[in-house]
């Protein structure tokens, strides 16, 4: 702090030390406070939820939704798993839309993005325009639910949930994006070697985008599982088992279905514990996301760094 | 095809390869676009003859084409009815608010990101911030119901444990612009602050090297060195976000209000209401009326926003 300006040549034998004037130490402090603040309201909605599913009902009655489980219990979960088949339905149903999704539209979306990247392809820009255009201009909800129920009749199958996740003109942009940054001597190599322009991509091109498959595919992966809109329009009551997350929007919104999910279970509905079995269903229904999340962060950073911006 | 095959090889009159030639030229790469290209034709194009059912009074067993044709009735009773302006106001105004409250607060914490040394808290706090927009909508509306329910919520129990009354918010339209613009920035400042952060730090680090050495102190390397480096960014991350300013975020909204339409004069919106219309009321025309209205209006401020950009500066333009 004594190393003002008249001292100048005091620096430059100490070049790498960087001084703390006032206004760095007021922005570190602002910022130490700003951020641990917000980062820490980011995270307690989430603790709330886990603590109140492990809370009796009696005691959430009583005193409301805690920061701690008042009165710990482990009954919500104790008659989620007395008649599991809905959560293990709705399992197994986002988890089988979610890999076949992920698969078929990470296999789709790559090879599009491959194709378009491609300056010697005289068609990209043609092509380009016709799925951009999709994301200016669109025919509305309306046209498209006809479409779904009427013209391809898909209303109560699955097909209508994983057929319009399977790809967004955003997603492919951001595939192009990372593709671009494959040198362009791959492909004049391969073809050099005589190799077809499928074969350039599956053999070559494919296996040095690690990166960028992993990233698509989490956000494939992440729309699947958190998929409710299409179920709320497709599947009525006739479908035995929703994705996770529409089985928690029923568990939510609806008594009735509440009532469904724990009937044979012989517990009287007035003494059904209505807030913690909400609770506990969001955290089955969410727990994978949250353990996942360390883990798969990264690439999601990845994928906002290159692509956000600019398509 | 097989004529125009010595034209190629004759170097004098070389011609450019016809259509149909680069067609078979090219025809493995068209076929890898060719998934994508039905994909899109199926559920974007498809569907859009079908706008045509807003210009008619809609009988869902006579299908779009054979229900009789009204002309503009549909709209002129959106507009003489004060819906579509509630609608577009509450849409616009959100939007707004989300828009400069949402960039401001992304700006500040990537900016205050990055004047701190300490990586692990830079790291932890970013992973923390983005953990919300990982959820679903769904599980945000029970996170809100969790702290502002009226018997067991926290912060109604925080309020009443301090000797006050809670108000009844669900009851309350003047209190959900308030809540749906907070939980709006909880969900989407770590999203921001990631994007704006990844673009200060690819930044050119030297340049704020040199001005360490030449003594300048934090507020002036943010005003003279980050913000300007960040304006491209903001200035596009801007533009496309007026260029949606029609466009809501129906799972927010509609998870969050439902179908309590004692809130829907502060929170409805198009995608809400065309959702209500259609599931609920089974009022197809004017559902799509008030979606064909969206779509085009929303269209043409795209297009100005981008032409708007390409005037400042062609590198802004979005396409």
């Amino acid at each position: 702090m004594s190393n003002t300006n008249n001292q100048a040549p005091v620096i430059l034998n100490q070049p790498k030390k960087i001084k703390l004037d006032m206004s760095d130490r007021i922005i570190r402090g602002f910022t130490y406070v700003l951020v641990t603040l917000f980062s820490i309201a980011c995270i307690i909605p989430f603790w709330m939820v886990i603590a109140s599913s492990f809370s009796s009902e009696e005691a959430i009655r009583r005193t409301g939704f805690t920061l701690w489980p008042s009165d710990f219990s482990l009954f919500s979960y104790e008659l989620l798993f007395r008649s599991p088949d809905q959560m293990i339905g709705a399992y197994v149903v986002t988890i089988g839309l979610a890999v076949v999704g992920t698969l078929i539209g990470l296999f789709v979306i790559s090879m599009t993005g491959y194709a378009l990247q491609r300056k010697d392809f005289p068609f990209r820009n043609h092509i380009m325009f016709y799925i951009y255009f999709t994301s200016l201009f669109s025919a509305g909800l309306v046209p498209f639910y006809l479409l779904i129920k009427q013209t391809l009749n898909l209303a109560d199958t699955y097909w209508a949930i994983l057929l319009p996740l399977l790809m967004s003109p955003w997603l492919i942009v951001l595939m192009k994006n990372f593709v671009k940054a494959i040198p362009h001597e791959i492909t004049e190599s391969g073809k050099i070697d005589g190799a077809g322009d499928f074969r350039i991509f599956w053999n070559l091109i494919l296996p040095s985008m690690k990166p960028a498959l992993a990233t698509i595919g989490l956000f494939l992966a992440l729309a699947y599982w958190n998929e409710w809109y299409y179920s709320s329009l497709f599947l009525s009551s006739k479908v035995p088992y929703r994705p996770l997350q529409y089985h928690l929007y029923n568990v939510i919104n609806k008594v009735a279905s509440l009532k469904n999910s724990i009937a044979g279970s012989k517990v009287v509905v007035e003494d059904l514990p209505g807030e913690t079995l909400k609770m506990a269903t969001a955290t089955i229904a969410t727990g994978p996301i949250i353990l996942l999340y360390p883990f798969v962060q990264k690439y999601f950073v990845a994928g906002l760094t290159v692509g956000s911006v600019k398509g | 095809m097989a004529k125009s095959k010595p034209v190629v090889n004759d170097q004098l009159s070389y011609k450019k390869p016809s259509f149909w030639q680069l067609l078979v030229q090219n025809k493995t790469l068209i076929l890898m676009c060719t998934p994508a290209i039905i994909f899109f034709f199926v559920f974007s194009y498809m569907p859009m003859p079908g706008a045509y059912i807003a210009f008619t009074n809609f009988q869902y067993n006579k299908g779009i084409f054979n229900s009789p044709f009204i002309g503009l009735q549909n709209f002129k009773f959106l507009f003489m009815s004060g819906q579509l302006t509630l609608l577009l106001k509450n849409t616009v105004l959100y939007n707004i608010a989300f828009i400069l409250i949402g960039n401001l607060l992304q700006l500040m914490f990537a900016i205050l990101l990055n004047e701190v040394a300490s990586k692990w808290f830079k790291k932890t706090t970013q992973s923390m911030m983005f953990l919300p927009y990982f959820i679903s909508d769904v599980l945000v509306s029970l996170l809100v119901y969790n702290l502002l329910n009226y018997d067991y919520g926290f912060i109604s129990n925080l309020v009443r444990n301090m000797g006050s009354e809670m108000a009844k918010v669900y009851q309350m339209p003047n209190a959900w612009p308030i809540i749906i613009v907070l939980v709006n920035l909880w969900k989407g400042t770590g999203y921001g602050t990631v994007v704006y952060f990844a673009a200060i730090t690819g930044m050119d680090t030297s340049m704020m090297e040199a001005a360490q050495i030449d003594g300048a102190n934090g507020f002036q390397r943010i005003r003279y060195i980050t913000l300007p480096t960040l304006k491209p960014t903001v200035v596009i991350l801007f533009l496309f976000a007026v260029g949606g300013i029609l466009k809501g975020n129906f799972g927010l909204f509609y998870n969050l209000v439902g179908n309590n339409s004692m809130l829907f004069k502060t929170t409805d919106i198009i995608e809400t209401y065309v959702y209500r219309s259609m599931m609920n009321s089974f009022n197809f025309a004017q559902s799509s009326a008030v979606g064909l209205f969206q779509s085009v209006v929303g269209f043409f401020i795209v297009i100005g926003a981008n032409a708007f950009a390409k005037k400042l500066d062609p590198d802004y333009a979005l396409f």
